[in-house]
């Protein structure tokens, strides 16, 4: 059972029927998830005994007719806590860290008639934009295997691309859900700041981090967003803001909205075919009825340096916790508390988050704080009122969601380069917007995402664009070849 | 070379709420290790910090109660650092935004007043604790949490008088908001001393040294007195003072070299991102102003000048906010302030002594003690009476009940004393002859004689009228 060209309601529709139960629906797409990750190694672990029991506690109740996510099979990203079943966020540090709890947005999928069917592989600590820096071995693109299937929430993105699960929940810092989804020719929605409980979710950093739904389609989105929003009271940063039903207006068309574009995100460093792919998403808002206009976001540019120090200084902080003491690793020849710290922390942090531990460390601390974290947070001011400006006439901004499609696993990466891949996914995360990718083209038999970025809790607005983009061209309705390039 | 001595001194204030500053484990001593410890004390993978809003109001009710300045938008910060009693590696604080600023209170030593500046004060949490022994260190997260407020005074204290008086202060006036016990041996008040010296007209400060283990007001003024002698000696003898850190030893009095300070911790402060800035509104600070427990300083000065105590009985009064409180309730029950003030410090203390409790811990009433008050007052009962009458209150007895449950209501009904009096003088025309030979002592016996016949239920004064009327007759 794999899930090309289906969604959430043609499957609910099956589910109702009868044509096929729960545990037999669970069974097969665990099945059918398995054999593909000989290819792509989107899972860390699959969930296999606790999946089949609640399949069966659903097929028991029966189907609830009215709510089309029941039975449903999901997979939720290695760093959201699932109570008894392994998060590791990716890293070795955490690669015995069975949590006690579930997360809060977990939770809500499993009350919403979900069942999880495992985690999926993570860059580690979610720092990372190609799913390589996982303790767990890289995700391929399931497009081309010889492409990185763009992360840190990869293993997500190449799970519904391939047609492993419906759905999976993934988070984003400065793109996780975006660019990944934007590399695998699916939808992905990282919702406005405090929309969704961040409980549960292994912080990366905090003021940025923001849960949300990898899909197929756009209205399956939405769907999954009304089951995972609202206020939580776990974290006080989660807004007590009504949430809408998100499919309510979804096929309202784009009659008379007003969509700005931004000319910054469509300069140098943005291939062409990305560059023609959203002035052509551009045309064909205009066909169907929208205003397009070209703006100017002037201080998006300095998004990446700034984002470069809040991000790691964050997490600098978050990480420390990991230090051998209570759970996850512990180095075995430390001799006295320094040492213990010190080869825990060496031995089981990889590379990359080490280097943003280095660098948060840093701007952290006295007498760089002001030159470094104080000025980042100043530019992420005027970030976010370049937005502001620019909303005051627009409903929502397009751009592309990266600048290239996925690229090499096999090139070699500096990390500067790396970071510059987020350049257009990051001011939304550092002005706490709403932004979701949206197939919108191909080069090279590579998806090409684009991104649309709504105003504070207007993710309303984003959907009925992006359904109404969805419902007027073809691009989702590919599937991906599991084949290398060659 | 004359010296000004100049002393900081930093209290963290635990306080007494149900559950912790940032998670719903309760606050509790004498508990199993981590037994109230939840997840968020636990700093588990992916969980988040909630401010509880008692702690916020003590906060408030702090600053009031020190005349301190509410921050409108305080926000908290995290201050980084590696230790086993520290889970998350970070302690959630206060440092750009302190709850309060710019405070003060009024000290008196030697009869003299003086204001001493409050810099800052700030809420935080507490940290786990750590023990070591048989081959391995433990870490009990219990007090992990518990929500503190540090108070940090301007560089006004300038002598170990001075300073003992301002912890004398402090701790009064936050005892009386409620928000602490304030104890020094529990550790719920903890006092962090620091002390230099300058040569008199000199503009900077000396070198600041850090004292620690001073676990007593007393300590805490012969650990800066010792230290104050000891800088001096340094310089005078052309050394310099260290920036450094010493114990002070209880048993000789001194103070001993821990260790020398070499440059600043750098905790890495930055602003929390779980928590979002906090908006205190003017309407929730009179509310709780409104609702502040009225300071002792002021309560000792209505004593003295609308009931007419003396200073020291409402000094010892206000020794608590429970007898303060306590005396307040029984002159709204109309009780005599003299009357009630006497009663409390000498038979009520007493018997907290004996019993060693607290006021709360015992079944003695606002109520019942202005009763029996009232019935001395009006003569029903003899203050001799009295004493059985509060130990039935001592036993949660209602005084008015008591009194007639147990007989005890004392005679003073003219018509009904009159026959007995006139019985005693005809049975006694020695005392009565003797009397008017001007032998006082015979009235004496005569009132014992009525007393005896009443058994002592006769009212004194009544009998005394009576007696002096029919006698002179």
């Amino acid at each position: 059972m794999d899930y090309l060209g289906k969604d959430i309601f043609s499957i609910h529709e099956s589910l109702v029927n009868g044509d096929i139960t729960a545990e037999e629906l669970t069974r097969q797409t665990i099945e059918n998830a398995k054999k593909n990750d000989e290819d792509i190694n989107a899972f860390v672990v699959f969930d296999e005994e606790n999946a089949i029991k609640q399949a069966q506690e659903i097929d028991k109740a029966g189907i609830d007719p009215d709510n089309v996510l029941s039975g449903i099979p999901v997979a939720m990203k290695d760093n959201m806590l699932t109570k008894g079943v392994l998060t590791s966020a990716g890293s070795k540090m955490l690669s015995n860290f069975k949590p006690i709890i579930d997360g809060t947005a977990v939770a809500k999928m499993k009350e919403a008639g979900t069942i999880n069917i495992g985690k999926t592989n993570m860059d580690e600590f979610a720092m990372g934009g190609s799913t390589e820096t996982s303790f767990h071995g890289k995700t391929k693109n399931p497009w081309n295997l010889d492409k990185v299937p763009g992360g840190s929430s990869g293993g997500a993105a190449a799970a519904v691309a391939a047609g492993d699960v419906l759905v999976s929940l993934g988070s984003d810092t400065g793109g996780s859900i975006r660019q990944p989804a934007s590399f695998n020719g699916i939808v992905g929605m990282k919702p406005t700041y405090g929309r969704v409980s961040r409980w549960g979710l292994i912080a990366f950093a905090s003021s940025l981090d923001q849960i949300g739904p990898l899909t197929r389609t756009v209205k399956d989105n939405a769907v999954v967003l009304n089951a995972i929003a609202g206020k939580d009271e776990h974290d006080m940063t989660s807004s007590n803001k009504e949430v809408p039903d998100f499919t309510a207006n979804i096929d309202k068309g784009v009659k008379g909205m007003k969509i700005a574009l931004p000319k910054e995100y469509l300069g140098e460093g943005v291939d062409k075919d990305v560059q023609d792919a959203i002035l052509a998403a551009a045309d064909k808002y205009r066909e169907l009825g929208a205003t397009v206009e070209e703006v100017s976001l002037p201080n998006s540019k300095y998004g990446v340096a700034a984002y470069y120090i809040i991000a790691p200084s964050e997490a600098s902080s978050n990480l420390q916790r990991f230090d051998g003491i209570r759970y996850g690793y512990r180095a075995q020849d430390a001799k006295n508390l320094e040492e213990l710290y010190v080869k825990s922390r060496s031995q089981g942090f990889g590379d990359e988050v080490k280097r943003r531990i280095m660098v948060g460390t840093y701007s952290l601390s006295a007498g760089f704080f002001d030159a470094y974290f104080k000025k980042a947070a100043e530019v992420r001011t005027l970030i976010i009122d370049d937005f502001k400006n620019v909303f005051q006439d627009y409903d929502v901004i397009l751009t592309p969601t990266a600048p290239t499609p996925a690229y090499s696993l096999k090139d070699e990466k500096d990390p500067i380069t790396m970071y510059m891949n987020d350049i257009l996914t990051i001011p939304v995360n550092m002005a706490g917007l709403p932004g979701m990718s949206v197939p919108a083209g191909f080069s090279d038999g590579l998806p090409i995402g684009m991104q649309l970025i709504g105003k504070p809790f207007d993710e309303s607005t984003l959907y009925q664009a992006a359904y109404a983009f969805e419902q007027n061209t073809d691009f989702h309705k590919q599937d991906p070849k599991m084949g290398g390039a060659q | 070379m004359n010296f000004e001595t100049t002393i900081g001194l930093e209290v963290h204030v635990e306080l007494k709420t149900n559950s912790k500053i940032f998670s719903p484990s309760p606050v509790q001593y004498g508990v199993d290790p981590n037994l109230n410890t939840n997840v968020i004390d636990w700093g588990y993978p992916g969980v988040l910090p909630s401010t509880n809003k008692g702690v916020v109001k003590s906060g408030i009710m702090a600053a009031l109660a020190l005349h301190a300045e509410v921050e409108k938008h305080p926000h908290f910060d995290r201050k980084n650092y590696f230790y086993p009693d520290n889970p998350k590696a970070y302690q959630i604080t206060q440092k750009d935004t302190p709850d309060a600023h710019d405070g003060w209170i009024e000290i008196e030593v030697d009869g003299k007043k003086k204001k001493i500046g409050i810099e800052e004060m700030h809420i935080e949490e507490d940290a786990g604790k750590n023990t070591h022994g048989n081959k391995f260190s433990y870490v009990d997260l219990n007090r992990q949490g518990t929500p503190l407020i540090e108070i940090v005074s301007k560089p006004d204290i300038a002598s170990p008088d001075e300073a003992y008086a301002y912890l004398e202060a402090l701790r009064e006036r936050i005892l009386f908001t409620g928000i602490s016990d304030v104890k020094m041996e529990e550790g719920s008040m903890r006092v962090d001393v620091n002390v230099s010296i300058r040569p008199y007209g000199q503009k900077e400060f000396g070198t600041k040294v850090e004292l620690k283990n001073l676990n007593s007001f007393n300590y805490v003024r012969k650990g800066l007195a010792y230290e104050e002698k000891r800088q001096q000696r340094v310089i005078m003898s052309g050394g310099e003072i260290q920036q450094e850190t010493r114990r002070f030893d209880e048993t000789t009095g001194k103070t001993i070299l821990m260790r020398v300070k070499e440059g600043a911790d750098d905790y890495r402060y930055f602003p929390e991102p779980d928590l979002p800035a906090l908006d205190i509104t003017d309407a929730w600070i009179n509310e709780i102003n409104d609702s502040m427990p009225e300071m002792p300083a002021s309560r000792r000065q209505r004593y003295v000048n609308e009931f007419g105590l003396k200073d020291y009985d409402a000094m010892v009064l206000t020794q608590t906010k429970e007898m303060a409180d306590f005396f307040d309730a029984m002159i709204k029950l109309g009780a005599d302030p003299k009357m009630a003030s006497n009663y409390l410090q000498v038979n009520v203390n007493a018997y907290l002594n004996d019993e060693q409790k607290d006021l709360s811990e015992t079944e003695i009433t606002p109520e019942n003690l202005s009763t029996m008050i009232k019935l001395i007052e009006d003569g029903t009962i003899s203050s001799k009476m009295a004493k059985k009458v509060f130990k039935g209150i001592t036993e949660g007895k209602e005084p008015k009940k008591f009194v007639e449950d147990n007989g005890m209501v004392q005679l003073s009904d003219p018509a009904q004393l009159q026959p007995i009096i006139d019985e005693v003088l005809s049975n006694n025309p020695q005392s009565v002859e003797d009397f008017h030979n001007g032998k006082d002592r015979a009235i004496g016996f005569l009132v014992g004689q009525i007393m005896k016949q009443t058994r002592g239920k006769a009212n004194p004064q009544v009998v005394n009228k009576l007696l002096m009327a029919s006698i002179n007759k």
